[in-house]
């Protein structure tokens, strides 16, 4: 038994998802092609950071689970940026 | 009374999804200054990527990580039979994306372009680092692909068995987790690899 109130997602909820995830691949390929010459890497990433959150909150189910789960990865992604940060600014400043 | 705790074993996937995002987050690291450093090479050598397999494969992993993400939603409202059909579609996706990567690297196997080998040597620097990083990250991609499959066939077939049904399906969930970051991977992999040329 779950003591909890279960969520449960409807195929139509992920079947737009999934719809969108898919736009969105077809906006990187035409971007890449279109080359926008150094913002080309920055709204491939942009798109890939929509659709990883995208998939993150609705396919990984974060957006029903405790907050407990949204603090921990937000906390997994923001010690990721403090080593992109340290890194970078080693190989750029020294 | 058996214990079960299925929040604590959905927070167990969790972390350790965190540290294969900080796996990985480290070769996106190490692709990130590489390609600072050797910017022109790196656009040379993407032209050798197959964009067009790449694509085909990032259609068919999105396409499977929603057929899980339903099958979920399948067993939650008791459809057990639905939930088997979905999770084959996502094991026959998984099928699609290896015989596609056996192409992909087949062909540059064929040529002589694989880690270690004359043609990889001859090359610069910085293609030689591209070729290593695509090499490693696809290769690590795959293995995780694999692994995914695996546990993924153990639901099915506990699915069909019942040992997986409305009122418990935890295995399913965390099964799916893996599944999705095997795609949230992907999703960063194939813009970063393919498309930058």
């Amino acid at each position: 038994m779950h003591p909890e109130t279960v969520h449960i997602t409807s195929y139509r909820t992920h079947l737009w998802i999934l719809i969108t995830l898919l736009a969105l691949t077809f906006v990187t390929i035409t971007v890449t092609w279109i080359d926008l010459s150094a913002l080309t890497v920055l709204v491939a990433l942009v798109i890939a950071s929509v659709k990883a959150y995208l998939v993150l909150t609705n396919f990984m189910h974060l957006k029903f689970e405790s907050s407990l789960f949204r603090v921990f990865i937000g906390m997994v992604l923001a010690i990721y940026v403090l080593v992109i940060l340290f890194t970078l600014s080693d190989y750029l400043f020294r | 009374m058996e214990h079960r705790d299925d929040i604590g074993a959905k927070l167990g996937m969790w972390v350790f999804i965190f540290t294969e995002i900080l796996l990985f987050g480290g070769l996106f690291l190490v692709y990130a200054i590489m390609r600072s450093s050797y910017s022109n090479e790196f656009h040379q050598a993407a032209h050798h990527l197959n964009a067009f397999i790449g694509t085909i494969n990032t259609v068919v992993l999105l396409v499977s990580s929603a057929t899980v993400a339903m099958s979920i939603t399948a067993v939650q409202k008791g459809n057990r039979r639905l939930a088997v059909i979905l999770l084959f579609i996502t094991l026959l996706c998984a099928a699609v994306f290896m015989v596609n990567k056996y192409f992909e690297w087949g062909h540059k196997i064929h040529i002589g372009l694989y880690p270690g080998s004359d043609l990889m040597v001859s090359l610069s620097h910085g293609q030689v680092m591209f070729f290593s990083l695509y090499f490693f990250m696809t290769g690590l991609h795959m293995f995780h692909l694999v692994v995914g499959g695996i546990i993924l066939t153990i639901a099915m077939v506990k699915v069909q068995s019942g040992t997986i049904n409305a009122d418990r399906y935890v295995l399913l969930e965390n099964g799916g987790l893996y599944w999705h970051l095997v795609d949230l991977i992907w999703i960063f992999l194939f813009p970063l690899l393919y498309l930058i040329t």
